[in-house]
């Protein structure tokens, strides 16, 4: 198949490579056939496939995270010649060689390239997203929502937890405690849906607490690097708006809990 | 401090920023600029400070410039040294003034510390602040510059601290909003740098 055939070219990639978690990491070079169409993943499976260096040395095959590959799972995210992204939509026809891939150190590496995006997980958690339904009997149909804050809400909720965000926001680190804009992002989702409403304070009395919206230091390289276009600022200064109001309902008290 | 009450800490350092401590700066560098006049308008307009009663001048120092400056300043640091900077992989202009914002925050802890100590401090010690206290600061080249570089910076994290004060409270959220106040806030660094670089100046 032509597309599969020896051009002769060959790509230049350096790897950032880390045997254990909180172990010494060291880069390593690889020359890689080109092919024609050829992505990040591809030259990673390239070296897996034969894990020897530039320089003819025997080497363990580099581990990283894939799933989707066609960018929305958010799974195989990395650092790409600087810029986080995810491999699988990362070109090589794209990118200026050598092609340096590291992982995204903001969150714990496990290995290689794969990292544990676990705190973004929990942090959905703790800011409840999603919509509670569940009762001892049938709840019935919600309220209907408005078709335009459909298709408006439907851009927040392409968000894929893939951490690119994560690593590119400067208050965002192992040893801070911000929750970062991905899962603030998706309190405006869960806020804005008419059932998701209904618990809307508890959203906010988890953003207003520790590592929470107020460390947001407006960089905003957030919405700058996120794959899906997301506002992502838009919403973090919305929920600033929402958490102004809450602080003066909870302080001055207020009979309107969730509207 | 407790990080559970972290929200209301943030929005009280933003909040203090802006009011009193960024009113006490316009204040202070419009008094500054009667400077322009000369010797006698600069000593006129400063010794009417002297005419309020020295209790009641210490107590609104300590309220609307001492207390809310520390907890700005110690606050601010603990903020500054929460960030990794990266304005290399993203040198967006908001980015930029993310990490400008943090440098002159530090500069300014020890600017200010050594402005107040080398003003204020030498007052409680009986030295007269005057137009040639300042005139012989500043007579030092070096002095003057570490002055400009000093104003410049607290002009500048006025400016794009009411920026983020805006977004912060959720006044500006769209960005359109957003830009448009950059514009403002730029424009307002600029003026308020002239009326603080013209008056340090003019003690030369």
């Amino acid at each position: 198949m032509e597309a599969t055939a020896n051009t002769g070219r060959m790509v230049d990639v350096e790897i950032l490579r880390q045997d254990t978690e909180n172990g010494q990491s060291r880069w390593e070079k690889f020359r890689v056939p080109y092919r024609h169409g050829m992505n990040v993943i591809s030259i990673l499976m390239e070296i897996q496939r034969n894990p020897v260096t530039a320089d003819g040395k025997k080497t363990n095959p580099v581990t990283w995270d894939m799933n989707c590959l066609e960018e929305v799972c958010g799974a195989c995210s990395m650092v790409i010649n600087g810029r986080p992204q995810q491999s699988c939509s990362a070109l090589v026809d794209k990118l200026t060689q050598p092609i340096r891939l590291e992982p995204m150190a903001t969150f714990p590496v496990v290995r290689d390239l794969q990292v544990d995006r676990s705190r973004m997980f929990n942090a959905l958690k703790k800011v409840k997203a999603w919509v509670p339904i569940d009762g001892t009997y049938d709840l019935g149909e919600g309220p209907r929502m408005p078709e335009r804050k459909r298709q408006w809400a439907y851009e927040l909720s392409k968000c894929m937890t893939c951490g690119v965000c994560m690593e590119a926001c400067p208050n965002v680190s192992e040893g801070a405690s911000f929750i970062g804009p991905a899962p603030l992002s998706q309190v405006r989702l869960f806020n804005t849906h008419p059932t998701g409403a209904m618990n809307k304070d508890e959203r906010l009395a988890a953003i207003m607490g520790d590592g929470g919206v107020a460390n947001c230091g407006n960089s905003q390289n957030c919405v700058a690097a996120c794959p899906k276009g997301i506002p992502l600022t838009t919403s973090i200064a919305a929920l600033n708006r929402a958490t102004t109001v809450q602080m003066f309902k909870n302080f001055f008290g207020s009979d309107h809990m969730v509207d | 401090m407790s990080k559970d009450r972290e929200f209301l800490w943030r929005r009280l350092h933003s909040l203090l920023g802006v009011i009193p401590v960024g009113l006490f700066l316009v204040f202070h560098l419009s008094l500054n600029f009667t400077a322009v006049g000369g010797e006698e308008t600069y000593n006129n307009a400063t010794g009417n400070m002297d005419l309020i009663p020295h209790a009641l001048l210490l107590l609104m120092e300590w309220v609307i410039i001492y207390i809310p400056l520390m907890f700005h300043a110690f606050y601010g640091i603990y903020i500054a040294f929460t960030a990794r900077h990266n304005v290399k992989r993203f040198s967006t202009f908001r980015n930029w003034m993310f990490a400008l914002q943090r440098f002159t925050g530090i500069f300014l802890v020890i600017f200010v510390a050594w402005h107040i100590f080398q003003t204020r401090v030498q007052k409680a010690f009986g030295t007269d602040v005057d137009f040639n206290m300042i005139a012989e600061i500043v007579d030092n080249p070096w002095m003057l510059v570490f002055y400009i570089v000093g104003i410049l910076s607290a002009t500048f994290h006025l400016a794009n601290g009411l920026w983020s004060f805006l977004v912060s409270w959720g006044i500006t959220q769209s960005p359109s909003s957003q830009r448009v106040a950059t514009f403002i806030t730029m424009a307002f660094f600029i003026i308020l740098s002239i009326i603080g670089v013209v008056a340090i100046v003019s003690f030369v």
